[in-house]
């Protein structure tokens, strides 16, 4: 089996103030192959778009990676000095964060910033990487690029610039995209584009892609695998039709129980009582324990370690062959 | 029955948003803590400056070796003596003397009194002028509002030191050339109090129309309070933070035109020195070899200044916890 | 953007008519212009005949026509104390202060974005905690201070500049110019410095804090992540965003400069219209604070409509008006 792409493992990211130090991701491994789209779902301060940043190596003061490595294509990329992981971005990882209206700066038109993305990382003369931006404008679903390459982004509408914000990750044919949000700030009738976008242009140049979310809906349409995340943790993992036909953790039943399935399930929506705890109070044991349905004493006191369950990975005190009792 | 809302909402003196709480004095207090100690030291070391300053002004007469103010006092025999530390001084003239016999130190603490004087009156009127039009700007809204506002929009595109000086110049020529001290003391007060006022009265106005919609002020209004007692008794109280801060940091402001006015021969005039006046007359030593006569009052002057920008800073962020 | 423009246009000319009114009560109400004229042994008749001849018994409408009309074509009537045309008198003036003016922001600019930037950059390093003082300082002492001491030590002490005066000036056709002879920059130096410090601490404050701020927009984060180098996000993306409110205010502040070149020119003797307006207050010469008056409004005015103009160069967003389609 080959090298995947992207291989996390043990990760911990820790944003320290003058009173305490919060763990904002804590202990997660994951893998993304070549070509695969990986997606990422929890509530907001699971610790997704931490993961995402800290593979991209933007984690800023005063948070940090104090744990754990991130490996791509088998090279170690989480201790690289700063400048060496600037030739990373953008060139071998791709980003697009969650606001296209924000992420493009608006004093430089977007031809202007292609071609200086571009140039940064690619050996090309100015003329072949404007071409190679109108190739790209097209490639995203802009049309008439060779007249809009010349445009500023307030000249465009949010889900244009989204394609613009996705011509710029993808300009320097980077090996994975990280995908923070892609769609939250935009209009429902342009996201399913937008994600049909990704997906696209994940296959065509065979990139692997972490979408992070919190859109189930956006996960099952796209992704072939999924990660759940909790409190900072994985909670569980696996191909996306198993996770979301037979979630194994509580909590990852209650999340698919609140998709509407079109099959017309007599399930009625189940609701996750309670919130996530602030990472300033995560409780000890499973940090789901206090919304749980199903805890018992053990999840109390000891922290679930991920093991693997058929084709998924879960982290619950449920699955430990010595307990057993089957809730599902 | 009714009118049980509306004292308990002035206990409570504003609704719980917004950053001017009713207790954000406390709630400054309690953030100031966070403060780094160096900090909260320099802040310390300007407020007690300030303090020293304006104990020294208030007992002047008490402090000083003599009357700058009475020429029976000085002594034309004793001028230009240097400050006591060189081989020339002589006791009791500490920071030595001007070519009138003057002791420079008796000099400063008196200017020192004149120049808070000036200072706080014209921070006062600036400060009334401004809140007065800011709430009945935000409050009324319309006709006036739009004149008021395009008057300070006007006014602001001009520096305050242009229009000090105009407004001086127009009250000379309307009463004559020959004003008494006092009256140019007056004067000033004038002049400084309507080139700042229109801080405060955005800042008012802005925290007026903030506020006018809520529902507190509906239900104050619902009960026939008077519009004036309304807008000072549960509007203002929203705005008194930042009009804290806008003070402060006037207060040095109008110090430094009121200085400036002196220097330039249009404020007060020799016969009542402010710590400005003595600059202007010290300036006329400096070549002559006689540097504490202007030294000396310039160090007071900026060491005032300083210690009141500090102590603005330091307001401006306690108050405001987003700067931080 | 045309429109834009043209209605900051319309603005600038209320504001001129505005200031113009101002002047003209000041002329007309403050103090009675005849007897500013005459000596005191004057007949009331002689006196009735030079107030007719003034046009000081017209409608008050007609007199301030007549006066808003005059000083369109820069006629600001005689000084009381020198009995000159204004108009001369400040024309002769103009240069002096322009000149200086010119230089005081132009260093207040290139130091001010200079420190601003570094300071935001290295924000904890020793040089910009240096700065960060000496702008407290700066801001705390009155410009009178700075020339007072920058006299005593460059001119009294070391002996190496001018305390006074423009130095050897050049005629070129009505305007005079310091800037070609070694004594006219060396007459220069001092009084720059000392218009322009506090301009400069201002600029760099103002810099430093826009800039922090731009650094922690979405989209230097997206050029981050596009693997730009730190060089072209600094100085490429944040500092061009940077300069757009840094020029509004900057150039709000050559009116300003202007106008404490007052306090400036009366320290350095410097032979500018500001000396001129001092000396004015001083003695009650209502024409020339009036003439003053519209003249730096109308400088202002006309920096305040190039700033927009400038502006709109700068920001694309202003420049068009196609908005997003829909």
């Amino acid at each position: 089996m080959s090298e995947p792409v992207l291989s996390v493992r043990n990760l911990e990211v820790e944003f320290a103030n003058r009173h305490r130090t919060l763990r904002a991701v804590d202990g997660v491994s994951l893998d993304i192959e070549k070509g695969e789209v990986l997606g990422v779902v929890g509530e907001s301060g699971a610790g997704k778009s931490v993961t995402g940043l800290a593979v991209i190596g933007l984690i800023d003061p005063p948070g940090r990676i104090s744990g754990g490595e991130i490996r791509l294509a088998g090279l170690r990329i989480d201790d690289l000095p700063p400048e060496e992981i600037r030739k990373v971005r953008g060139k071998r990882i791709g980003m697009i964060f969650q606001d296209p209206l924000t992420s493009l700066n608006p004093l430089y038109r977007i031809g202007d910033q292609l071609v200086e993305t571009m140039r940064t990382h690619l050996n090309l003369s100015e003329g072949a990487a404007r071409k190679r931006a109108i190739a790209l404008l097209a490639e995203v679903g802009i049309p008439a690029p060779d007249k809009r390459i010349d445009g500023y982004p307030h000249q465009f509408s949010g889900g244009m610039r989204q394609r613009v914000v996705i011509a710029l990750a993808i300009c320097a044919e980077p090996e994975l995209i990280i995908a923070d949000e892609p769609t939250t700030a935009l209009d429902v009738s342009v996201q399913a584009q937008i994600i049909a976008l990704i997906k696209r242009l994940g296959r065509d140049h065979g990139t692997a892609v972490m979408l992070v979310t919190h859109d189930m809906g956006v996960i099952a349409e796209t992704c072939d695998r999924v990660a759940v995340m909790y409190s900072g943790r994985i909670a569980e993992i696996g191909p996306v039709q198993d996770v979301v036909r037979n979630p194994l953790h509580p909590y990852a039943k209650g999340l698919m129980g609140a998709i509407p399935t079109l099959a017309g399930d007599t399930h009625r929506l189940v609701q996750i009582p309670g919130a996530m705890p602030r990472l300033s109070a995560i409780p000890p044991g499973c940090a789901f324990n206090p919304r749980c349905g199903f805890v018992f004493d053990r999840c109390r006191v000891e922290r679930p370690e991920p093991k693997p369950q058929g084709s998924q990975i879960v982290a619950c005190h449920l699955y430990d062959s010595s307990v057993r009792n089957s809730a599902a | 029955m009714s009118d049980a809302v509306v004292p308990r909402k002035a206990e409570a003196g504003a609704p719980r948003t917004g950053f001017q709480q009713p207790g954000w004095l406390r709630r400054a207090a309690a953030s100031d803590l966070f403060y780094s100690f160096r900090r909260s030291k320099l802040t310390m070391l300007a407020a007690f400056v300030t303090l020293l300053f304006f104990l020294a002004a208030i007992f002047a007469s008490v402090l000083a070796v003599q009357n700058p103010f009475d020429p029976a006092q000085l002594q034309l025999m004793n001028s230009r003596i240097p400050p006591l530390w060189t081989a020339d001084g002589q006791s009791p003239y500490l920071l030595g003397t001007d070519e009138q016999g003057r002791d420079v130190l008796s000099a400063i603490l008196y200017g020192l009194r004149i120049s808070l004087a000036v200072g706080v009156l014209g921070v006062l009127l600036s400060g009334t002028i401004g809140i007065v039009l800011g709430l009945v700007a935000g409050y009324v809204g319309g006709a006036i509002d739009s004149l008021i506002m395009r008057i300070a929009d006007v006014q602001l595109t001009f520096p305050a030191i242009l229009i000090a000086l105009l407004v001086n110049g127009v009250v000379k020529s309307v009463f004559g050339n020959r004003l008494d001290a006092m009256s140019m003391l007056g004067v000033l007060v004038i002049a400084i109090g309507l080139s700042f006022w229109v801080q405060y009265a955005r800042t008012v106005r802005g925290s007026v129309l903030v506020e006018k919609n809520k529902d507190y002020v509906a239900a104050a209004q619902l009960i026939g309070l008077p519009a004036p007692v309304i807008m000072l008794r549960h509007v203002l109280p929203n705005a008194i933070g930042p009009v804290l801060v806008i003070a402060t940091i006037n207060l040095a402001l109008a110090i430094i035109t009121e200085a400036t006015l002196s220097f330039l021969g249009v404020g007060l005039p020799d016969t009542m020195p402010s710590l400005g006046t003595l600059i202007r007359i010290g300036n006329n030593y400096l070549f002559s070899g006689e540097w504490w006569i202007v030294a000396f009052p310039g160090f007071a002057l900026a060491a005032l200044i300083l210690s009141i920008n500090l102590l603005g800073d330091w307001l401006r962020e306690a108050l405001n916890p987003k700067l931080r | 953007m045309l429109a834009f423009i043209l209605r900051r246009a319309i603005q600038a000319i209320g504001v001129m008519v505005v200031v113009g009114v101002v002047a003209f009560s000041m002329f007309r109400f403050a103090g009675d212009p005849v007897n500013q004229m005459v000596s005191i042994d004057t007949s009331a008749a002689e006196r009735a005949r030079i107030r007719d001849q003034l046009g000081l018994n017209d409608p008050v409408l007609v007199q301030f026509s007549r006066y808003f009309v005059n000083a369109a074509q820069f006629k600001f009537g005689t000084s009381y104390q020198f009995r000159q045309p204004v108009a001369d008198l400040l024309a002769e003036r103009l240069p002096a202060t322009l000149e200086l003016a010119t230089c005081a922001t132009m260093l207040a600019m290139v130091f001010g974005i200079l420190l601003g930037v570094h300071s935001a950059l290295r924000r904890d390093s020793l040089l910009a905690k240096v700065f960060q003082a000496i702008s407290l300082v700066g801001i705390s002492l009155p410009t009178f201070l700075i020339g007072i001491l920058l006299i005593y030590l460059f001119a009294v002490v070391l002996g190496w500049l001018p305390s006074f005066g423009r130095g050897q000036v050049v005629r070129i056709g009505w305007w005079t110019t310091g800037l070609l002879t070694l004594s006219g920059l060396k007459a220069l130096i001092m009084p720059s410095i000392t218009l322009g410090l506090f301009q400069m601490t201002l600029i760099m404050r103002l810099v430093q804090a826009e800039m922090l701020e731009v650094l922690r927009t979405d989209y230097i984060r997206f050029a981050r992540a596009r693997g730009l180098t730190t060089r072209a996000i600094h100085f490429g993306h944040a500092l061009r965003n940077t300069l757009v409110p840094v020029i509004t205010v900057a150039g709000l502040q050559f009116g300003s400069v202007i106008a404490f070149s007052i306090i400036t020119e009366t320290v350095f003797q410097w032979p500018g219209m500001g000396l001129l307006f001092v000396q004015a207050v001083q003695n009650v010469d209502i024409p020339i604070m009036a003439a003053y008056l519209m003249m730096v409004s109308l400088i202002f005015v006309t920096i305040n409509l190039l700033v927009d103009i400038l502006y709109t160069v700068v920001d694309p967003r202003l420049r068009s008006t196609i908005s997003r389609p829909a």
